[in-house]
């Protein structure tokens, strides 16, 4: 399986993406799919808008290696992660994962997969952006790494 | 020499997003490579005040302190990562 990786600035489409996982083939049975979004507060606090750093080469590696780890634990037939990098406003959409398998539960739970790993092991870093002006780095979560951690449990 | 990358918070304090050096002298590893920063100038000195809270890679892959590095490497210094 060749993942499709994209780190990009420009939006994405869900649905065109869908389709160009599937083109061709009849034999996808179920295609798992998770799609983050830019929330409008942080911690509670509003916020305007939300830049994303990434670390050019590396990303793409990082990605590529999660994606092949998810294939070695379900059968994938299909798989899709592209992340928006620079400057985007609440409501952008910035994450999309896709994950194609003959049977549902592989698809889900590899998209599960994908995602937490992507959170833990990509090198982006979220700097949020307040009303007053000001910014700040976001501090990775222990949630994030639980949640990935979970799988190596 | 080695070409050293700085991102998110660490790139701010550092002042810079990447610079070339010479191996230090007797750096043998990630966390020789750090001490040497801290103790450089100010903006490192303050880049690097919790090194436990700094992440780093050694040629795109990620690294741990006890890494070792070699002239011609790549290495980077960022915070954990917080993407998604």
């Amino acid at each position: 399986m060749m993942p499709t990786v994209r780190v990009q600035p420009h939006p994405f489409d869900t649905g065109a993406e869908i389709a160009a996982l599937t083109h061709g083939r009849t034999d996808v049975g179920g295609i798992g799919c998770f799609v983050g979004s830019v929330r409008d507060t942080a911690a509670g606090r509003p916020i305007t808008a939300m830049t994303l750093e990434h670390y050019p080469g590396m990303t793409e590696r990082a990605l590529t290696r999660i994606a092949d780890d998810a294939a070695s634990r379900w059968p994938l037939q299909a798989c899709t992660l592209i992340h928006r990098v620079g400057r985007l406003l609440p409501g952008e959409l910035i994450v999309l994962v896709l994950a194609a398998s003959p049977h549902r539960r592989a698809a889900l739970d590899a998209t599960a997969f994908l995602i937490d790993w992507l959170k833990t092991d990509a090198p982006f870093w979220k700097q949020e952006h307040f009303p007053d002006g000001t910014a700040a780095w976001v501090a990775n979560t222990e949630a994030d790494t639980q949640a990935a951690a979970r799988w190596t449990a | 020499m080695l070409e050293i990358l700085y991102f998110a918070w660490v790139k701010d304090r550092m002042g810079r997003a990447q610079e070339s050096l010479p191996l230090p002298p007797g750096a043998t590893t990630v966390a020789d490579l750090a001490a040497f920063l801290q103790t450089r100038d100010p903006q490192g000195a303050q880049a690097f005040i919790d090194p436990a809270s700094i992440r780093a890679a050694v040629n795109q892959d990620f690294a741990r302190p006890s890494t070792t590095i070699h002239d011609g490497d790549e290495v980077a210094f960022f915070p954990p990562v917080t993407g998604g």
